[in-house]
């Protein structure tokens, strides 16, 4: 079983190799959004790589209006 | 006509097999421009089906298959019309619609939609009337209607419940939520998963083994396994025209054009 802080660290390297950031430049409390600059699709996108690595299903409506990657990290640890 | 180039899709005859592309800024959407385009594939239908083993429906969009009914084009064209005339418009639309995807759920080849990306919606929908859905990592499948005051319109729902079971159905179209491709596989959605990027290797891979089956013992295979909903086909305009009446559906359209959020398909 994952703690929350590795789910968190495996978020923030998925999401520096697919959205092409340098790795160590995102932490857990940056809003994504804003850090990655992606659109409705890339968080569709992001969506799918999330529940592809992780093997969960991750409804929408509960990372809905999540923009950091620790709160991110709190919903998929909830559904390991 | 073996091969078409439109402004939202082009198609091609090769060897048995018509490729279908869709093609339209920015994700495929489908309004009064595709509709005409795939009228015009379905009108086709007489000259291509005497050489046609298989049919391949893709995307040519970075977004996926398709984002769903072209919401910006109806809410403007709508908001122009009296109450009377809006209804009158989307009855005549919403029929349309019905008539090319009826025709392409019946067709006498095989279909196949090859998914990426977004396939919501009314996309969502004309990946159904296929016989079978071969889907990557990244395919995701929503209903997000129910945000709008409506259901899916295009044929979805009938289509839906006749492939899969209620709880799916009823999760997809009753939370709004998307769906990955290997849940979807699960729910009996789709019919093969296969690497990202490669859904349209696979669906050709398939079509090359379709093609060596006798056609009319193909054609009534499918009629056999995958009959048309008409019945249901029909209430769902019926019940899609009458939500389409409440000004809720006005206010929720505008909303959708003008929102900015990042997941617009969720009230």
């Amino acid at each position: 079983m994952r703690t929350l802080e590795q789910t968190t660290q495996e978020v923030l390297d998925l999401a520096s190799k697919h959205f092409h950031v340098p790795a160590g430049s995102l932490a857990p409390e940056d809003d994504f959004f804003k850090k990655l600059g992606i659109d409705s699709l890339e968080t569709l996108e992001m969506l799918s790589r999330l529940e592809n690595h992780f093997g969960i299903e991750l409804p929408d409506y509960e990372v809905q209006g999540v923009s950091d990657f620790r709160t991110l990290a709190s919903r998929i640890q909830s559904r390991l | 006509m073996k091969s078409f180039t439109g402004k939202t899709l082009r198609w091609e005859w090769r060897d048995g097999a018509i490729e279908l592309t869709l093609d339209g800024e920015p994700a495929n959407e489908i309004g009064t421009a595709m509709l005409e385009e795939l009228e015009q594939f379905v009108a086709a239908f007489p000259a291509l089906i005497p050489d046609t083993a298989v049919c391949i429906m893709s995307s040519n969009r970075r977004a996926g298959f398709s984002a769903g009914a072209d919401l910006r084009e109806l809410y403007h064209r709508a908001a122009q019309l009296s109450l009377e005339e809006r209804l009158a418009g989307v009855r005549t639309f919403i029929e349309r619609i019905h008539a090319v995807f009826n025709a392409i759920d019946a067709a006498p080849f095989v279909t196949i939609a090859a998914v990426t990306g977004v396939c919501f919606g009314g996309g969502f929908e004309l990946a159904l009337t296929c016989d079978m859905i071969i889907a990557d990592a990244m395919a995701r499948f929503a209903f997000p209607e129910l945000r709008l005051g409506l259901i899916p319109g295009f044929g979805g729902i009938p289509r839906l419940k006749r492939d899969v079971g209620n709880a799916f159905v009823r999760d997809l179209l009753l939370t709004g939520r998307s769906v990955n491709a290997a849940r979807a596989q699960v729910a009996g959605l789709v019919a093969q998963l296969a690497a990202e990027g490669e859904t349209l290797r696979a669906a050709r891979s398939a079509a090359m083994q379709i093609t060596k089956f006798d056609a009319v013992t193909r054609a009534a295979a499918k009629r056999f396994v995958k009959p048309v909903p008409h019945e249901d086909l029909g209430r769902e305009i019926d019940l899609f025209c009458e939500l389409f009446a409440r000004p809720t559906v006005m206010a929720a359209l505008k909303k959708f054009v003008e929102s900015s959020d990042a997941m617009p398909y969720l009230p």
